[in-house]
């Protein structure tokens, strides 16, 4: 058998970077990209979303997907029919996906909020009427959606809430199982993923819809899963090498959970780049969202939770300082010996 | 750690089984499966709407106009009663609560005041509390007012009457498996798989089918209104077919509800019409009215417009009626199945409205499939060069069984699939290895830390489970989140994100364990083959 084969062979069983050395360079980094993807998130500063491209379910208004068959969708026509008439506002029509499919079909997604007084359903008839004289009578249309003003409004604080509520309740749960201070830098990891995700989306104009808000979700929870795992590592290594400086204990237990963090890594982006490429333009946002927030989850457990720790520092069985707190400390409640 | 303890193998091999069974519908065409003995599992996944193509509706009822339509009943019922013990009084004022009412001879207000009192009835869902309270305020006005509970409770009664009507004229239009649901207060959610274009079934359900009958004042009264712009107080003004305009009594003399069918019938010209056979009480009510009325003329209201209007030549007992004039036959059965499957309560309006179409829908399921198979073979792959045949190929093993219990237990419980639930499957690809890598790495650990091969695979698996389950709780937690927040696709994606975490930690841990078990008795290594 060749001698690199199973690759885990060739991977070196003891590491031994120093994360932690560049912590301070990484944490500039990481506030620059925090900012700046809050920035871009919120301008301009109205509207519910301000800086998304927010879809009909934040915003309101109707959605149409439109199939033109084998030729290209005429976009400018179809803008100037739905814009000239008939009182709709904040119209869009834009390409959707690329031709991908077999039979090489071009789709167009278009989106406006229907003329004051009008009901959704009328609105897309209408609509529906005016794209048919605009590109001919061949089209299909392949889906819509109508989203009341009151529905959108209580989607979007609801995406809101379920946002903060899964931060809320991940900061829970690894007080919990952790000592408070893990607690704190895990949120403050979350909070760093979820903004850039957010700062992704704001850049690249990807739509932002319920399914965006998902990902978010999943990617809160994988931030977390990654950092519980390095956590877990370093409570273990805490209780192991009670002399050892904070800052080297953090080193050890990224590099010893660093060949899983990168196995694990690898598999979700293969299995999800799969995904982006070849499952169709509705989960082509999705994907890319997981993505990056996979590749942002694995970087914050490096580089935001464990230094958050070692800038808080934590209360170890014997301290170095000898302070008044002589009883060991437990670290966390499930912790076994 | 690794011995092998013989309820571990019933559990693997038992879960495993009921995988297989579950999931093998799968495989099957419909027909095949509609085949099936009944004790046979017939269930196959259960595609989301994105998927399978088709309508969703978000309907929500207009409870505040059901609070006007009491509130203007009550003041109705106080100006009859008033006006039948011949107290004199103002008009019964409409607030946002109740009815007030002056009564302007203060010689009889107590009269007025026990009378009134009479029309409080007890609230027969809430034994102990009645429909409203009456009282009188120290400037001799009557207030008769509605609390807020007693709102709350009716409006709910009344969207729950609507989801029954909804559900019966859906039913009516003999297409399956649309199913409404009732959602939070006052909203109702219709999924109709495989319908493209909801027009017709929106149309079904947008209209109230009120049916009332009302008195018609063919007096010169109604020169007068006409002249003031103001009807009587309890009278209306309603256009007829013909665009002239009727005075009406506002007060119905009898409604739909009265109603006990109706049916197609042919009137005396052979016109299609609507033939109506009222209850017990209607059928009183209206032989009551029609002896008293012979020669005046009474109006057959469809939600507020004149469908028909009649001359009362005699007296009309036994409680059939006709509504002729209703246009072609397919009006008159239109009319048919909104009077029979009765009036809504309240009125009912579009919110939200997802529409997919089919092929859209098949377009996801293949790009869906393909890429799933990609994902799958590419973290195969990835898995067999990393840890080799051996480690590699257990967590594949414990893959494949995890794909297949996921697939039974979507199967069994029928949790929809949507197209991010698909995202969520390949996601859990991903997490489910993560398990094994987690073992895997702490075996490694284990024998740098000078641990022979045996203690090291027992000790990986010791302290790889705290983080297992560790890590992915808060998975489980993320989804459990989008349960409550998200709509279909979205809780489609937390069904299989959920599942998928669950069966993952099973087979990675379970399985794997047994499967190693079973080498290390056999082959008694002295090494790991991963380090």
């Amino acid at each position: 058998m060749s001698n690199w084969w199973p690759l885990i062979k060739i991977v070196p069983i003891t590491t031994n970077f120093k994360f932690v050395k560049f912590a301070k360079l990484m944490a500039t980094l990481s506030v620059i990209g925090v900012i700046g993807s809050l920035y871009l998130t919120l301008t301009p500063f109205q509207g519910p979303c301000g800086g998304l491209n927010c879809g009909v379910d934040f915003t309101g208004g109707v959605l149409i997907e439109v199939d033109t068959g084998q030729t290209p969708v005429d976009l400018s026509a179809a803008r100037e029919a739905l814009s000239g008439t008939q009182g709709r506002q904040d119209v869009q029509v834009q390409n959707y996906g690329t031709p991908s499919d077999t039979a090489g079909r071009y789709h167009a997604m278009v989106r406006f909020q229907p003329p004051q007084g009008v009901s959704g359903p009328v609105a897309v008839r209408q609509a529906e009427d005016t794209l048919r004289s605009a590109l001919g009578d061949s089209i299909q249309f392949t889906r819509q959606e109508v989203v009341g003003p009151k529905v959108s409004g209580e989607l979007f604080t609801g995406g809101i809430i379920a946002l903060l509520v899964a931060i809320g309740l991940m900061m829970l749960y690894i007080w919990f199982r952790f000592e408070w201070q893990f607690g704190l830098g895990a949120v403050v990891g979350l909070f760093h993923d979820v903004i850039l995700v957010f700062g992704l989306f704001a850049v690249t104009k990807m739509e932002f819809t319920l399914t965006a808000v998902a990902a978010v979700l999943t990617v809160i929870g994988y931030s977390m899963n990654d950092t519980v795992v390095v956590f877990d590592r370093l409570r273990e290594n805490l209780r192991k090498y009670k002399k050892m400086p904070l800052r080297d204990v953090i080193d050890l237990s990224i590099n010893e959970t660093l060949s899983r963090t990168i196995i694990t890594g690898v598999t979700a982006l293969m299995a999800l780049t799969a995904l982006a490429l070849l499952g169709g333009e509705t989960l082509f946002a999705f994907s890319v969202a997981l993505i990056f927030g996979i590749v942002f989850g694995t970087y914050s457990s490096i580089y935001v939770g464990a230094p958050i720790i070692l800038l808080w520092g934590v209360k170890r069985g014997e301290s170095e300082s000898g302070d008044d707190e002589p009883e060991p400390v437990k670290l966390g409640m499930a912790s076994r010996p | 750690m690794l011995q092998l303890a013989r309820w571990k193998f019933i559990v693997v091999i038992l879960a495993t089984v009921f995988g297989l069974v579950f999931a093998a519908p799968n495989l099957l065409t419909r027909e095949q499966r509609d085949a099936l003995p009944g004790w046979m599992p017939h269930n196959a996944l259960n595609l989301g709407l994105d998927l399978r193509g088709g309508s969703y509706l978000l309907l929500e009822a207009d409870v505040e106009a059901l609070k006007v339509q009491r509130i203007a009943n009550l003041a109705e019922d106080v100006e009859t009663t008033l006006n039948r013990i011949n107290v004199p009084h103002d008009r019964p004022v409409r607030g946002a609560m109740g009815v007030t009412v002056r009564i302007t001879d203060p010689a009889q207000s107590d009269r007025a005041l026990s009378e009134l009192r009479t029309l409080v009835r007890p609230d027969p869902s809430n034994p102990g509390q009645t429909n409203f309270s009456v009282r009188r305020d120290n400037d001799g006005l009557i207030h008769l007012s509605f609390s807020e509970s007693q709102f709350a409770r009716e409006a709910s009664d009344a969207v729950a009457r609507s989801l029954e009507v909804v559900r019966r004229r859906l039913d009516a239009t003999g297409t399956n498996e649309i199913n409404p649901m009732r959602q939070g207060a006052d909203r109702i959610v219709v999924t109709a798989p495989g319908v493209s274009d909801p027009a017709e079934m929106e149309r079904l359900i947008g209209q109230t089918a009120r049916l009332t009958f009302h008195e018609v004042d063919d007096s010169d009264r109604i020169v007068e209104a006409l002249q003031t712009g103001r009807p009587p107080y309890g009278w209306m003004l309603v256009t007829d077919q013909d665009g002239q305009p009727r005075l009406l009594r506002e007060r119905p003399l009898l409604t739909g509800e009265m109603l006990t069918s109706s049916s197609v019938a042919y009137d005396q010209n052979n016109q299609p019409a609507v033939g109506l056979q009222f209850n017990g009480e209607g059928a009183r009510i209206f032989g009551d009215y029609t002896t008293r009325n012979v020669g005046n003329s009474f109006a057959i209201l469809l939600d507020g417009e004149i469908v028909s209007l009649a001359n009362i030549r005699e007296p009309i007992p036994g409680g059939n009626g006709q509504i002729s004039g209703v246009g072609g036959i397919e009006q008159a059965t239109e009319m048919v199945t909104l009077l029979n499957a009765g009036a809504l309560p309240v009125e009912l309006t579009v919110e939200e409205r997802r529409v997919v179409g089919a092929e859209l829908g098949a377009d996801a399921v293949r790009g869906g499939a393909i890429a799933t198979g990609v994902a799958f073979v590419l973290v195969l792959a990835f898995m067999i060069l990393t840890y080799g045949f051996l480690f590699g190929g257990i967590s594949v093993i414990a893959l494949l069984v995890n794909g297949v219990l996921i697939i039974a237990a979507m199967s069994m419980i029928q949790a929809s699939l949507s197209l991010p639930g698909i995202a969520g499957l390949i996601l859990t690809l991903a997490m489910a290895v993560d398990a094994n890598v987690i073992i895997y790495e702490r075996m490694r650990d284990e024998v740098r830390a000078g641990k022979s091969a045996i203690m090291a695979m027992d000790a990986g698996f010791k302290r790889a489970w705290v983080t297992i389950v560790d890590a992915n709780l808060t998975t489980l937690i993320a989804a459990w989140i989008m349960f409550f927040f998200g709509s279909g696709p979205v809780q489609g994606f937390a069904w299989t994100l959920s599942i998928g975490v669950i069966t993952s930690v099973f087979t990675a841990v379970m399985i794997t364990q047994l499967l190693l078990g079973l080498w290390v008795r056999a082959a008694r290594p002295k090494a790991l083959p991963i380090v």
